[in-house]
């Protein structure tokens, strides 16, 4: 038993991680399409889900229910074993790219020296997962929409992988918790130093994970469903799932290298200690709105329900206060760095998430010409010109001793002007375009 | 023991897929294998603590040639390939070689064992940051065959772009 015990330990805290993240995340992401559907119903001015326990709180687990018994439809003519295989390698791809990410410093599977570049690499393989799900249906359709995801995906990875080029330049490591640690020591997150790649790195994210106004892939209009066309029950589940572990990775990405990852808003500074209360209150405010609304609900089950929620945000709020409440030294004051670490970088994650859904209720859909542009004479472009800027702005700082503040402007400015550029000559070349097609 | 569980599930993996790659019919499965195969080369690659090497297999080989492959192989008609006869007439000449070549390798390690330094591993610390340490001998070291290959890779891409389009 002993030597049981010895031989687990080093893969025990790690595991214990991974059947979280695994156990959670399905979860997790149904509360996430919830939350998207409830964002679009109030920015469409409706109401969305609101039968399934209060304000539909309880649809994700009635969806997933009914994804579970729904039949499994195989086509007659598909290649089956690929047809089977190929959501699980989405699935699994998606949540393999977890392993690297740092929630919290108390939180990670592993801390890899290949940090960022591991969650970039692997997660670049859940295309096969699409592709071969496309192909394999033996529809026009499916594989119509595969090759649009696998071009697209081949496209803004370069963009993207660029992007993060600028961000590891500032950091000088690719371990995730370095990057973070970086950033505490610079005082600043790296958003400031590097906006440009920031924005670039958004933009592609977004292509990436196939959402609107980049979700062509599935374009309903034109494709039913695209890649997941055959599909049903719970495998396409499967795909939905490795969708939205995808944009939590791809958020996560962005929270790491340019929001700061687990730090606190003015992490260093002392006068805004306070914030540390804010969690806290955050959840003590959502408590508070729950209780509000218990006498509202019409059926006594679904007042229960409610309670119990805030009840468990209650319980939350404690959780993160009672570190700042005991006296420092004691292990639960240990632990306030673990709690609120996670809280702050599951809270950026959200905001992030938060707009990729706010853009997806905002614009329309891209031409696929359009996407195409944008990616390879827009965004390759920039981002190589944001790398070369931040290379010169670490030489100005570094070798010339100029301050942050002026090096980085002057880049970012730079950077900015070629991107103004580029835009007009895009704009250009597509009027010329126009007038060549008519007279044609 | 647990790194040997290791190494020898993604050995075996690898030569089973390797082998799957060259008799499966299906040119799709061929090529799934074929990721396989480098995927588990890639987990070796993780446990000789080769962190760098593995991601540069997973993220090239595996996710950025593969994916071409898949590409092409997919807008490519089934039929033929299926029908097509797997072996011509001189599989059994390829069959003798290979055998002949298996066993020289099993007598030179056999033999030569006490010679070659096989069973030497390094220090365990002693590579620990490899990324940071590939990246500093290939731009310092290495710089002028570093900057010659990407100038060549940028070429050819060029050429590509020039041969493929017709109107620039």
């Amino acid at each position: 038993m002993h030597t049981l015990i010895e031989f687990a330990k080093p893969i025990l805290v790690p595991l214990i991680c991974a059947v979280v993240i695994v156990a959670v995340l399905p979860l997790v992401a149904g509360y996430i399409v919830l939350l998207e559907r409830k964002l679009m119903a109030d920015m469409q001015a409706r109401l969305g889900p609101m039968r399934v326990g209060p304000h539909g709180l309880l649809q994700p687990i009635a969806d997933a229910v009914k994804l579970l018994l729904k039949e499994d439809i195989i086509p007659e003519e598909a290649d089956k074993a690929i047809f089977w295989v190929a959501p699980l390698i989405s699935v699994t791809v998606a949540m393999l790219a977890m392993a690297a990410l740092a929630i919290g410093p108390w939180f990670q599977i592993a801390d890899l020296n290949i940090g960022l570049l591991f969650v970039m690499g692997i997660g670049a393989l859940g295309i096969f997962g699409i592709v071969l799900g496309g192909w394999s249906s033996n529809s026009h359709y499916s594989l119509l929409g595969a090759l649009r995801s696998a071009a697209q995906l081949v496209s803004y990875e370069t963009a993207a992988g660029m992007a993060i080029v600028g961000g590891l330049l500032l950091a000088g490591t690719l371990s995730t918790r370095e990057i973070i640690q970086t950033q505490d020591d610079y005082g600043v997150w790296f958003i400031f130093a590097a906006p440009v790649g920031f924005f670039i790195y958004a933009v592609a994210s977004i292509a990436e994970t196939n959402r609107a106004p980049f979700d062509l892939p599935e374009a309903e209009s034109e494709l039913v469903a695209g890649y997941m066309t055959e599909y049903s029950g719970f495998r396409w589940a499967l795909y939905f799932l490795a969708e939205y572990t995808n944009m939590v990775v791809v958020a996560s990405i962005a929270t790491t290298l340019f929001l700061g990852g687990w730090l606190r808003p003015f992490a260093g500074t002392k006068a805004f200690d306070f914030l540390d209360y804010l969690p806290s209150l955050l959840m003590l405010v959502f408590a508070g709105y729950c209780f509000y609304r218990v006498p509202k609900q019409p059926v006594k089950i679904q007042q229960a329900v409610l309670a119990a929620v805030g009840l468990l945000l209650i319980l939350l709020a404690g959780i993160l206060a009672a570190p700042l409440l005991v006296p420092a030294g004691s292990l639960v004051a240990d632990a306030k760095a673990g709690l609120h670490g996670a809280f702050w970088f599951l809270l950026k994650v959200g905001l992030y998430l938060y707009v990729f859904m706010w853009l997806r209720f905002t614009f329309p859909r891209y031409r696929f010409d359009q996407l195409m542009h944008l990616g390879w004479q827009f965004l390759v472009p920039l981002s190589i010109v944001n790398v070369m800027g931040i290379g010169l702005a670490l030489v100005l700082h570094r070798q010339w001793g100029w301050g942050h503040l002026p090096a980085f402007g002057l880049t970012t400015v730079l950077t900015l002007a070629v991107a103004g550029w580029l835009a007009w000559a895009g704009e250009k070349k597509e009027k010329q375009r126009a007038i060549v097609g008519e007279e044609a | 023991m647990l790194d040997q569980i290791v190494f020898y599930f993604f050995a075996v993996l690898a030569v089973i897929s390797a082998v799957m790659v060259v008799t499966r019919r299906n040119v799709v499965q061929s090529a799934i294998f074929l990721i396989t195969a480098l995927l588990a080369t890639a987990g070796i690659f993780l446990q000789l603590h080769a962190e760098f090497l593995f991601i540069v297999q997973v993220i090239l080989y595996a996710g950025g040639i593969m994916v071409l492959f898949v590409f092409v192989i997919m807008l490519v008609s089934l039929d033929v390939s299926l029908n097509q006869v797997q072996f011509n007439r001189q599989w059994w000449l390829g069959l003798l070689l290979a055998l002949v070549l298996g066993a020289q390798l099993t007598i030179a390690v056999a033999v030569g064992r006490a010679g070659l330094p096989l069973g030497e591993p390094a220090p365990a610390k002693m590579l620990e940051p490899s990324t940071q340490l590939v990246g500093r001998v290939l731009f310092s070291e290495y710089v002028l065959p570093f900057e010659i290959a990407s100038i060549l890779l940028l070429v050819a891409m060029i050429g590509a772009v020039v041969m493929a389009k017709k109107k620039i």
